[in-house]
């Protein structure tokens, strides 16, 4: 038997690995929210007791708060009572068989994006035994990293391997208190990555959640916690331009970032959650809660995101610059569909003396979809020389959709420079005709606008992620045209 | 059998009829030059001949190569070989302007069923094009005609067509807002690509850019016409009586 053959065997005649026991396997909580619940699944969790407490405070907080409103996103209640918050991974429902099963719209998908058999399968959730590429991967990575000091693991193995670590930065930048969707991930979140780069240790290679097996299935309330000490350095890939299947229409996933002295994160997000189909029936809604916290000197943090999927996605990566001379950027490309709705921007919240935001969002608008961007950049007292330039672009693709922007400046000190620009754009005919003569579709030439309205976000992604994005852009535009 | 042939060809835009009639017969190897006063429909005609929707084709036929041109969409009439040298080339903001013209120039390749080139390939013939048409290198690195000058973006015109090598190239008033020396720049380009194997309309409302292109036939269009055609001396006929006389003239 070859090396890889072993490799697969062993993998495949284990169970899954990482804090789920063997009882818990067949375990599925009924459905609805309650201390007993939460008990339930920190108890399966076999956590210690800070993390039940933070659970049930958590939960007592969230039953006194409501449901946000004020986004410019529309959609039926949400009846909390009949989602089911606890469920091993052996015992979700059964994927399809083969792809012979999957939605035929989404393996078109797969086949324009370029996607291998094998990755389609995990993609589309089908039973696959062992996929051979992430697990060598991830095992090769996993030595590298421990080398340097790196710890990359699922949230639950952190809770058990690193308590010290967890109890200290857990909550630190997202508190339970901070929102109502924030609070209820904090109550019942399942699992999610921790990652920790030790003092003065650069991170050799891109971290990305793709090469993690065990993050396949993590569910619906997801939580991410990086934590870069001082003069360490991260970059952070999430995500997978993919469509990937999910059972749970409801997300929401809390992400903490935490950049030390000198320290500097970089957190780049591909979201391709299922968007519904062409009347938005069934999309996923993604109410996230990401923040990164610039506590150190000379800190920097920087988020990179381009959305395309989603029925509804409600989203507000924020830097708080505590630190002086800190750098807080936001780029992002969001693009709404059909019927997709997105609400999306972000917070620079300046606290520091001569900290510095940059502020780059590219929203793109087709078929009846509404793109909002909502940005709050707030300049506190003590800021002194705070300076901040925000562009927001918008891009209109056919005349039944809608582009809004909802900036919102504070400021407190006088020495304080905001910049703000906007601009509102349609795609012209002039232009596709222009492109068409040249020998391209109007697929393609929409297909090739948009990328380039996009591209000053997209070069703040790794390489072969914007060539993913770029390719995904266009697949998400078919049929937006003509 | 003519590469061109327009008959009885009537079209307008929102029920004005524009083009009442046109007859014209290009072959390979030729170079006609269609002028005439402003809103005679010069550009209507090259803008249906490439296929813009905006304009309705109400009657007449147009074959070009054997096809019946007007069945073809935009994007195909280019990968047969039609090239349209804009009179008002559009910007396209932050699209690289190589990358676009590969991606042209790929999009023929694959219809003629060869196979792509690469990055390397593709740039090597760039660069020998560039040097045909004596281009700026930073011309091809910037956004797609974005922030282009008027010269810039007739002169980027015309390098698209060298590298796109069409069969048939129309030039819409390629001279409007060039100086002279882009002018000539720009007529030298279009002289070095003329060829037994292909042909060329230009269209032009000044018999100046005809001193540099110098044409095999000439046609003059007035209200939607084809009033008198004839060799390179009706430019300069024109350009020393105007149009006016012209006006009682039975169409050809």
């Amino acid at each position: 038997m070859s090396d890889s053959d072993k490799t697969i065997e062993q993998f495949v005649q284990s169970d899954y690995k990482y804090g789920f026991t063997t009882d818990v396997e067949t375990d599925t909580a009924p459905p609805g929210l309650s201390e007993d619940i939460i008990r339930l699944i920190s108890r399966k969790k076999n956590e210690p007791e800070f993390m039940l407490e933070w659970r049930l405070k958590a939960y007592r907080h969230w039953l006194t708060m409501e449901e946000p409103k004020w986004s410019n996103v529309h959609y039926p209640p949400i009846d909390y009572q009949s989602i089911v918050y606890y469920a091993a991974p052996k015992s979700r429902k059964p994927g399809p068989k083969s792809l012979a099963d999957v939605d035929p719209a989404i393996l078109e998908m797969y086949r324009k994006l370029g996607i291998s058999l094998q990755e389609q399968e995990r993609l589309a959730g089908v039973a696959v035994d062992a996929i051979m590429d992430s697990v060598s991967v991830g095992t090769t990575l996993k030595g590298q990293l421990a080398e340097k000091g790196i710890i990359f693991c699922s949230f639950t193995e952190a809770v058990h391997e690193h308590p010290e670590l967890i109890r200290k930065w857990l909550g630190s930048v997202v508190p339970y208190t901070d929102n109502y969707f924030a609070a209820l991930n904090a109550a019942v979140f399942s699992d999610g990555s921790f990652c920790y780069i030790p003092k003065g240790v650069r991170c050799p290679v891109e971290l990305s959640t793709y090469f993690r097996i065990n993050a396949i299935n993590t569910g619906q309330f997801e939580r991410t916690l990086i934590v870069a000490e001082e003069g360490a350095y991260v970059n952070y890939l999430e995500g997978c331009t993919a469509p990937m299947r999910d059972e749970n229409q409801l997300h929401a996933a809390v992400v903490e970032l935490v950049a030390l002295d000198n320290a500097q994160i970089k957190y780049s997000t591909v979201q391709n959650w299922y968007p519904g189909d062409k009347d938005g029936k069934g999309g996923i809604y993604n109410f996230v809660t990401k923040r990164g916290k610039c506590a150190g000197v000379n800190s920097k943090i920087s988020w990179t995101q381009v959305e395309t999927g989603s029925a509804i996605t409600w989203k507000y990566p924020s830097c708080i610059l505590l630190g002086d001379n800190s750098i807080g950027e936001f780029y992002s490309v969001a693009l709404t569909n059909n019927c997709q709705q997105a609400d999306t921007g972000t917070k620079m919240i300046h606290i520091g003396k001569n900290t510095r935001s940059t502020i780059v969002s590219k929203g793109i608008s087709a078929g009846r979809g509404n793109n909002s961007y909502r940005g709050l950049v707030k300049v506190s007292k003590g800021a002194t020389n705070a300076r901040n330039f925000s562009q927001c672009d918008s891009l209109l693709i056919g005349d039944k959709c809608g582009a809004h922007t909802f900036p919102y400046i504070e400021v407190h000190n006088k020495t304080a420079t905001v910049e703000h620009e906007a601009s509102t754009s349609k795609v012209g005919e002039d232009q596709i005709f222009y492109l068409n003569q040249r020998g391209l579709s109007t697929q393609d030439a929409v297909s090739m606008i948009v990328n380039g309205f996009s591209k000053e976000v997209f070069k703040q992604l790794p390489m072969e992620f914007a060539v993913e994005a770029q390719k995904l852009l266009g697949v998400s535009l078919e049929g937006s045209v003509g | 059998m003519a590469l061109l042939e327009i008959r009885n060809l009537c079209a307008g835009i929102a029920g004005k009829q524009i083009l009442k009639g046109i007859n014209l017969s290009i072959n390979t190897g030729e170079v006609h030059a269609i002028m005439g006063p402003n809103g005679s429909g010069k550009s209507t005609l090259s803008q249906v001949l490439a296929g813009r929707k905006t304009f309705e084709v109400t009657s007449g036929e147009v074959i070009y190569n054997g096809l019946n041109l007007l069945e073809l969409e935009p994007e195909e009439r280019a990968h047969e070989g039609i090239f349209l040298a804009f009179q008002y080339p559009v910007e396209i903001p932050g699209v690289n302007n190589t990358y676009f013209l590969k991606a042209a120039y790929n999009e023929v390749r694959k219809h003629r069923g060869e196979p792509e080139v690469d990055a390397m390939d593709f740039l090597a013939l760039v660069k020998e094009k560039m040097k045909l048409l004596h281009i700026q290198q930073d011309l091809m690195n910037r956004p797609l005609n974005e922030g282009f000058s008027g010269g810039e973006k007739k002169r980027n015109e015309i390098f698209q067509m060298a590298v796109l090598d069409p069969k048939l190239a129309i030039l819409d008033e390629t001279d409007s807002g060039l100086d002279i020396d882009a002018l000539r720049d720009v007529a030298d380009g279009v002289n070095k690509l003329r060829r037994p194997d292909n042909a060329a309309l230009v269209i032009t409302h000044y018999q100046r850019l005809l001193n540099y292109i110098v044409p095999d036939f000439v046609h003059v269009l007035l209200n939607g016409c084809i009033v008198k055609s004839g060799g390179k001396e009706l430019a300069l006929e024109l350009e020393e009586k105007g149009y006016d006389w012209l006006a009682g003239q039975p169409r050809v």
